[in-house]
């Protein structure tokens, strides 16, 4: 059975529809990520499932139980859920220790099976050093830290996680991620994480739900979601892309799908010039205009091949590599 | 990790919908609210259309309230009271206001300590100092030059409209000083250094850039002030009726006095209620434009203006008007407070601690009208503190529709002048049942009701300042409301909280103008005592009671900077 079920959500602000027939199931240990550009409802339906606001259509079940429906919502703290928040709210007045222990403080366990779990979990976390230090003292890693630890050691039926990467700096932020996925694999909890960066979704989740205006545009692990976009948003979304106008169709070709080479390939060429380049450590970026053609295609080499802009080249294209998306 | 959790994790058995208990507390603040702002104010409108015993509707006390020329008047003298205490007021504080904030004026710490010093001055203690200072004849002002001159009479004369102006400008700047601070603090030196880079100089560039930008703040302070002065009940009744004319709320009083004749004096405070409507409105419109909205982003760098040799010119100003409001005005209450006789002036033998050992230990009750008058503001900041507080939370976090309503009714009573709501107070619960006139109850919701204002502003502030996710995240991990409250939101804003409570209890336990309507026999505050103690002219006992009052805030002023910065009295949401 599906460990947590959002059936046909909605959320509308009169007129406004933030969140649209939004329906998801999550198998018991699964970790989905809800991605799209800011606006989308990816927040929305997050707060929906944490409790903090009733959807105005649908339901949300966990294990069968109905939590929210707009009939009524079970609140936030009846859910046996734990949230990590984009701000991180970890609580200036409590230490570290503290912080952490609130759960299982709340939930009443034994002071010594708290002390036991919260040095655990720090460990984990690589933070038992500062269990005594106050929220002010630490760096904003530490603090995400924190944030991860006080959500998971009270193992959470589903842990919510809110673009808790979104204040990090460019390297502590690839680390955070693996971070976070490292957790979950040790941890097996359910889990729903709200991004609008592809590539947090992608290292961290078994599954994306891409949304845009606040309905859903494609469910489906990363590599089918890359490699097989179903429409021109989740293509452009995900990725660079170039969209090919061929047979009344659209089409998605991926810059590394084409070949590029100065002499003429065995098939499937077609003849273009370079019109532009930009490198970039890991590849060259070329845009190459086919002979005859207006708009010019993205093309992506390793960062050996040279080529001039003005040059005479040849585009190699895989047939297969096209998919093809809706409008 | 074990799996023993589970049998730990909140239940999530509970029912959808239910009763939430914020319904409640809703209806409880409501009830309060009703209670506190919106009944008196009621009773206040339907009682002046009421006769006197058989409560018929009645036109009558309008025309009584009107029907002479001299009751007609007094609401023009209080007017022109207004107009001119607000603009001296202004003279007083805007240079000073400028010097402090934005230039390299020496002595600026020391001056907005003046500034406080003069703030935290009762009215009525500034007015009794005044008539040492410059009462006909036996003032020292008039001695002193009488000395000098070896003229017969002195120039000064205190019993006069203009004397009672000055009296009122010397304790109301502050105001006026609080407000353009607060705007000037928010131009940035790089709009200064436009002007300048153009060719304009130091005088120039204040005169057209920034003077211009503080404007509204300096008209929103204006007002407040002319409120102020037309509100005051304690000076005027000190000044103007020795002097032979009425305002307002002496004439107020004097439908009050014996027999009360409280229809009346309903029919006659709706002006004064009128006019301060209407000024709060257009204070607010002023201080809320567009124009004034560049004020409200990020000030920028602030570099103090290079004054030159002026420097000392701007801050010998200050230390003139600091003379004139705190260093004679306490010198001739000190020296009052410790003599025989204060007319004998300066000497030996005249020195005694004598009265203060009679205001504390021997007066019948003086020393419990102290007690009453902490007691009092005590309760009345906290449960104002409570209040207000429970309002800013719900409507911070929207928890209940029409929330707004709530913030309302709590800053409500700012257009309430201090007698008329006393007037509305008496009318609302001296009657049977509740029969509280003279009640320390009475006071105690009337000192509620009047600070609601200052409670809600720092209270709305607090609770903006905690970050929602915060409390979002104790109840994730499955912590209620309430314990988000106690355990995160309370102390985080311990510190401001005790601001706000001192930001009522220390005005509260100055409070005259409501207090004097209100109080009974055995509820005598501090602030009466020293009015009765004026009017049997015991100037000395008068003057070791109001430094007393004096030396017991010093404490509470201590806290509230220790927790809350230096200038936690002079910023714009103490007033």
């Amino acid at each position: 059975m599906s460990k947590l079920v959002l059936k046909n959500i909605g959320k509308s602000y009169g007129d406004f529809d933030a969140v649209k027939d939004f329906s998801l199931e999550l198998a018991k240990g699964e970790f989905v990520s809800l991605l799209g550009p800011s606006g989308c409802g990816k927040t929305t339906t997050l707060r929906m499932i944490a409790g903090f606001m009733p959807p105005t259509s649908g339901t949300i079940e966990i294990d069968g139980q109905v939590l929210s429906s707009p009939a009524g919502v079970v609140p936030p703290e009846k859910r046996g859920m734990s949230m990590i928040f984009q701000s991180y709210a970890i609580w200036p007045n409590m230490t570290v220790g503290q912080n952490v222990g609130f759960g299982l403080e709340v939930r009443k366990l034994p002071r010594a099976e708290i002390e036991r779990r919260v040095d655990r979990i720090l460990e984990v976390v690589q933070l038992s050093p500062l269990k005594g230090r106050y929220p002010a003292e630490l760096s904003g890693g530490q603090q995400q830290r924190v944030a991860l630890a006080r959500a998971i050691v009270v193992e959470p039926e589903v842990l919510l996680l809110d673009e808790p990467l979104s204040n990090l700096d460019a390297n502590l932020r690839e680390e955070m991620r693996f971070e976070i996925r490292r957790l979950h694999d040790e941890f097996k909890i359910t889990t729903v994480y709200v991004t609008h960066d592809q590539s947090e979704a992608m290292v961290t989740s078994d599954r994306i739900v891409v949304m845009n205006k606040g309905r859903i545009e494609q469910i489906d692990p990363p590599h089918i979601l890359y490699g097989k976009p179903k429409s021109r948003f989740v293509a452009g979304f995900i990725g660079r892309t170039n969209f090919v106008e061929r047979d009344g169709g659209t089409y998605s070709l991926r810059p590394q799908a084409i070949g590029l080479s100065a002499v003429r390939p065995a098939a499937n060429a077609v003849e273009a010039d370079v019109v532009g380049r930009s490198y970039l450590g890991e590849y060259w970026d070329y845009l190459a205009k086919p002979l005859g053609e207006t708009k010019p295609l993205r093309v992506s080499t390793g960062p050996n091949s040279l080529f001039d802009v003005g040059q005479r080249v040849w585009l190699e294209i895989d047939p297969a590599a096209m998919v093809r998306v809706e409008q | 990790m074990t799996a023993v959790a589970q049998d730990y994790s909140p239940t999530r058995r509970a029912r959808i919908g239910g009763w939430d208990s914020t319904w409640l507390l809703w209806i409880a603040i409501i009830a309060v609210l009703l209670f506190l702002v919106v009944s008196p104010f009621v009773h206040l409108v339907v009682t002046s259309f009421q006769a006197e015993r058989t409560g018929a509707f009645t036109f009558q006390n309008y025309a009584t309230a009107y029907g002479r020329a001299r009751y007609v008047d007094a609401l023009f003298n209080s007017l022109q009271l207004g107009a001119g205490a607000a603009l001296l007021a202004g003279v007083l504080a805007v240079p000073l206001a400028w010097g402090c904030s934005r230039t390299n004026m020496p002595g600026r710490g020391f001056v907005r300590m003046l500034v406080l010093a003069t703030f935290i001055t009762p009215p009525y203690t500034g007015a009794v100092a005044w008539i040492l200072l410059a009462g006909p004849n036996a003032g020292w002002l008039n001695r002193i030059f009488m000395m000098l001159t070896g003229a017969e009479a002195g120039p000064f004369n205190i019993y006069s409209f203009p004397g009672l102006v000055v009296v009122i400008a010397l304790y109301s700047f502050p105001y006026i000083f609080i407000f353009t601070s607060a705007a000037l603090e928010l131009v940035s030196s790089e709009m200064e250094d436009a002007a300048n880079i153009l060719g304009a100089g130091a005088w120039r560039t204040m005169r057209k850039v920034t003077l211009p930008l503080a404007i509204p703040a300096i008209l929103g302070g204006l007002i407040i002030c002319f409120l102020e002065a037309i509100a005051l009940f304690a000076s005027p009744a000190m000044i103007a009726i020795p002097a032979r004319f009425n305002v307002v709320t002496t004439q107020l009083f004097q439908f009050f006095g014996n027999p009360v004749r409280v229809e009346v004096a309903a029919a006659y405070a709706m002006p004064l209620l009128g006019v301060t409507v209407l000024l709060v409105l257009v204070q607010r419109l002023l201080t809320h434009r567009k124009s004034f909205a560049t004020l409200t982003g990020k000030g920028g760098e602030r570099r103090p203006i290079d004054l030159g040799a002026g420097r000392w010119a701007m801050f010998g100003y200050a230390m003139l008007v600091a003379s004139l409001s705190v260093f004679l005005p306490y010198i001739f209450l000190i020296q009052a407070a410790f003599s025989k006789a204060w007319g004998r002036g300066f000497s030996l033998e005249n020195i005694t601690f004598r009265n203060f050992h009679f205001v504390l230990f021997e007066h019948a009750t003086a020393a419990q009208s102290v007690w009453n008058s902490f007691l009092y503001a005590g309760v009345a900041a906290t449960a104002g503190v409570i209040i207000t507080l429970g309002v800013a939370y719900i409507v911070a976090r929207r928890l209940v529709p029409f929330g707004g309503i709530l913030a309302f009714l709590c800053v409500a009573p700012f257009v309430i002048p201090g007698v008329v709501l006393a007037i509305g107070f008496y009318a609302a619960y001296a009657p049977p049942p509740l029969a509280l006139y003279g009640t320390a109850t009475i006071l105690i919701l009337a000192f509620t009701t009047r600070f609601l204002p200052i409670g809600y502003v720092n209270a709305s502030a607090a609770i903006r300042s905690v970050n929602p996710e915060m409390e979002e995240a104790v109840r994730v991990l499955g912590g209620s409301r309430l314990t988000a409250l106690r355990r995160v939101v309370a102390p985080l804003l311990k510190r401001n909280l005790l601001g706000a409570w001192l930001l009522i209890f220390i005005p509260a336990t100055r409070e005259l103008s409501s207090a004097i309507f209100l109080y009974g026999p055995g509820t005598k505050v501090v602030s009466v005592m020293i009015f009765d103690m004026s009017e049997e002219g015991n100037f000395e006992y008068l003057a070791a009671l109001a430094l007393i009052l004096q030396v017991l805030t010093l404490p509470l002023l201590y806290i509230g900077q220790r927790a809350l910065g230096r200038d936690f009295m002079l910023r714009r949401n103490a007033t």
